[in-house]
Formats: structure tokens, sequence, C-alpha cells
């Protein structure tokens, strides 16, 4: 493939609750749980956001850090879970939010936590078939947990944004093959006008994101060419900060590799936001010709694998200011001020 | 500092929106509010050509420069400075659950000053002089079935 991510951008809310708080709450052991699921804190969107007003903030960052010309984005993607209109597309108030032309394809996607990758994916197509010159896909929620339920622990908001192009100049990393694998899994899922989504517990682990990871991810590295020995670093969906480093163990890739883009032990679970976060985590510290193996996880099923390798663009090309100091401006929340601001109170 | 005129049209605007029961997006004013959303996403207001003057929120006419002006669209800088602030304890309808929470004035240079809420922000940093940057966000959701606006708040970067 010719084209490339050319630009990127991630926005996290500043407010964070710890895991042990949440527990509290709930007369739970918080320090077990916070080192069993390997998460200290997640990231809590304010009263006054939501997954749009993150998805606008992390696209600004990837125009005017590269540079980009928002008039000519030819195609804009926003994958989420949480989206504020159940009809009514975010992808168009991102479009007014960047100034983009209104010569514009634009849709929302959901495809659980990897509908931000499925965006990626559309938008190579179209940037490889010309039909467009540059395609920003955001994957960004604002994600629901019930209390006292275990999502509930590592449920966080951010989003991430990528733009796909196909300048020489620009391209800051290569994609060189994507391939998806997926099935029909009922692992999780929300229904019309449901508050917050069910899981099937441990269902949710072996059958659905190890299964769906896994196979993704060789079936890539057979097309690709490629073995685990190939990537310097991995990105992996990241529903808490355990799976992803035990997919890393699975596939034979050392579980350092991982640690770059692994964000929720910092900010939770971030869901459509969570792959994309990790993928511009890694990019903010990869160095020309470091290989990067990036595999999302929708629940429902399915998996989209990314064999990407970095070039020499990324030494001018980079973004202000790193996921990782990102992450050092918070604000501690309590368990009250958290349901406050995600609305969990009835009367609010 | 508003002229007489335009005080006079706010007055009329703000007792419009009250009449609607709504002060954001009632059903009955989505047009009105359409209208402005270059204004409260990406702050755009106008510029007069013929004597270099600035105008948030825009306006079709340069009341220097009459009928020899000439306006076009033009965005405001997003980087500016606070010159008084507030802080409020009883909120504005629409704004009860928000509260205690910062009312700014805004100073963006080129002469444009505006009246902003400040968030995500320290008390401490809060103060007259503090640099302040644009940021998107939800100003208010109205009702549950309702539309949602979206546009500029400011949050201290210095």
């Amino acid at each position: 493939m010719e084209s490339g991510i050319v630009a990127y951008g991630v926005q996290i809310p500043k407010r964070r609750i710890k895991v042990e708080e949440i527990a509290r709450v709930w007369e739970k052991n918080g320090k077990h749980i916070s080192k069993a699921i390997n998460v200290q804190e997640k990231a809590v969107a304010a009263f006054d956001e939501d997954s749009c007003t993150l998805a606008v903030e992390a696209a600004r960052k990837a125009i005017l850090d590269f540079n980009i010309d928002a008039k000519k984005l030819g195609a804009i993607y926003v994958g989420s879970e949480s989206k504020p209109y159940a009809v009514k597309p975010t992808a168009s108030i991102v479009a007014a939010a960047l100034g983009a032309n209104t010569r514009l394809m634009a849709a929302d996607l959901e495809f659980a936590c990897k509908a931000g990758t499925a965006g990626i994916q559309m938008c190579l197509g179209l940037v490889n078939s010309s039909m467009i010159e540059y395609g920003l896909s955001i994957g960004s929620d604002t994600a629901q947990g019930r209390p006292n339920d275990a999502l509930e622990f590592t449920a966080g908001s951010g989003a991430g944004a990528i733009i796909v192009g196909n300048k020489k100049d620009e391209i800051i990393a290569q994609i060189n093959h994507t391939v998806s694998f997926t099935t029909d899994t009922p692992d999780f899922w929300r229904r019309p006008h449901a508050e917050f989504p069910e899981h099937g517990g441990r269902f949710t682990g072996e059958p659905a994101y190890f299964k769906h990871i896994i196979s993704a991810a060789k079936l890539l590295m057979q097309e690709a060419g490629t073995n685990a020995d190939d990537y310097n670093y991995a990105v992996f969906h990241q529903p808490n900060g355990k799976f992803p480093l035990n997919a890393a163990k699975i596939l034979g890739i050392d579980p350092k590799k991982v640690e770059q883009g692994l964000l929720t032990p910092y900010i939770g679970n971030t869901y459509s936001g969570a792959t994309m976060i990790g993928l511009c985590s890694v990019l903010d510290k990869a160095e020309p010709g470091d290989r990067i193996l990036a595999v999302s996880f929708g629940s429902g099923a399915g998996s989209d694998a990314f064999d990407i390798t970095v070039t020499k663009n990324i030494i001018k090309r980079k973004a202000k200011k790193a996921v990782f100091d990102m992450i050092k401006e918070k604000e501690y929340v309590d368990y009250a001020l958290y349901i406050k601001h995600r609305r969990k109170i009835k009367s609010l | 500092m508003l002229g007489e005129a335009e005080q006079q049209r706010l007055f009329i605007f703000i007792k419009k929106c009250e009449d609607l029961e709504g002060i954001f997006m009632p059903y009955n004013a989505l047009p009105l509010n359409w209208r402005k959303f270059p204004e409260r996403y990406n702050l755009e207001g106008s510029y007069c050509e013929t004597c270099d003057t600035y105008y948030f929120p825009a306006r079709v006419l340069c009341h220097k420069c009459r009928r020899k002006g000439k306006i076009v669209t033009k965005e405001m800088p997003r980087i500016g400075t606070i010159i008084s602030y507030t802080k409020v304890h009883v909120g504005l309808k629409g704004f009860e659950h928000e509260t205690p929470y910062y009312l700014a004035l805004v100073d963006l240079g080129k002469g444009v000053k505006l009246l902003t809420q400040i968030v995500d922000s320290d008390d401490s940093k809060v103060k007259v002089g503090a640099k302040v940057k644009k940021i998107f966000r939800k100003i208010n959701e109205g009702s549950k079935i309702g539309p949602i606006s979206y546009g500029y708040k400011f949050k201290v970067i210095k």
C-alpha cells in the first residue's frame, strides 16, 4: 500500500478517578482489584464533555501539530459507542468544528471498541484509490459503566484521531498491510435505549478478546510475511491492563514492546479510542524503521490488524505533546463528583 | 464595550429566548442557532479590510467606514488574556448544575473581547492576566430529547 499515517492527535479529559475510590464505595478490596486488572485510575469526561467534544479536540491536534489543511480532508469517520445523538452524525459536527470542506464523505461508525480502526481501513481504501487526498478517522468514547459492575473500574473517556494520506514527504508511518477477522460472538452489547452495556463476564475473554486478537494478528503476519520478532512495538485493544500483555505472550512478543502503547492502567479503557491512543503513543516514541503491530478488538466481535513501518519523516513531524505527558495533567475526583460529571445521578 | 444598538439587540435576543422557554436551541429558534455555529465553533467574526478592524460577533457593516468598509469573514485568535472574571455560584438557567463556574472577559487582541466560561483550570490559575486558550465544549444539552449546543469555552494555559 502506498498510503499511511500522516498525522495523529489525542485528547484525554483532565479528571481521573482511582480504581480504589470506586471500590471504596462498593466496599470491595480496591488494592486487590487494581492489581488484578492492572488499572490504577481512569479518565473521566466532565459535565460538558462527550465523545463529540473529545473527537473535535483530538482531530484539531492532528490538523494543527502536523500542518494538514482541513479543507483537503475528503472523508471524516467517527467511531464511537457513546454517541451524543442516536440519530445525527458526530462526524458532521467534527467537520464543521475543523472547518473542513463541504465536499466531504462523512459517517459515524459503530463496532463496539474497534470502530476507530475500521475508519482507518475505510480511509486507506479511499486514499489508495485516489478518491480522496486525506482521510480522518477518530475513535472517541465516554464509556458507560454501570455502577457496581466490573466495567465501572475501567470504563474511561478519551479520543484518538489518525489522518491517512499518500504524500511521500508527509507519511510518518507506512501502513504495509491490514486485515480483519470477524465472527458473530455476543460477548458485549447495548440494546437501544439501554443506558449501560451488558456483557458475558468471563465469556468476554477467551472466545472473544483473545480469539479475535490472536487470529487477526496471525492472519496479518501470514499475509504480510512477517513474524513476531519483526515488530519493535505492539499495540492491542486494552479493556484492562492485563489482556494486552497476555495477548503479547501468546503471540510470542516481548510484553515490554506493549508498554509504550498501553494506556489503560492510567486512563482506563477508552473503548473506540483505546487502540488509536495506544498507536499514537507508540508514534510519539518510535524511530525511523521501527515496525509496529496494531490490533484492535470490537465486541460482537472482530479485530482489525495493521502492519506499520515508521518512516524517516517522524523525525521532523511530531505531535507537540506526547500522550504520556498529556496524562500527567490530571485532577482527581471522588466518586460523588464522578457520578455528577458522568450524569449518573438520576435527577440530572 | 457594546454599542447601544448592540445592547438593544442582545436584550431583544435574550427576551426572545426566555419567551421560548429554553435558552439554548429551542426548536423554533433552530435556524437562529444554526447560523451561529461558525461563531460558536470557530470564533468566526468579521474584519474590515478598509480600516483594519476586527469584529466579534460578526457584523455586516463596519460602523467606522460605513459604505466604504469592506467586511470579510475572519476567525478570531484562539489565544487570549483574562481581563476580568467572576465565580458564579448561582447558575443561569441551564447551568444550575455546573456551579461554581468561572465567567471571564477575555481579550483576544486586535480589539476583540468576549465573555466566556473558563473550565479545566485550577482556582489558583484563574486570575487577571492569565493566558487562556479556546477549547470546544458542550454548552448545553437542554432537554433529554432536544438538540445539543456546542461551542467555545476557554482554559488557562499559563
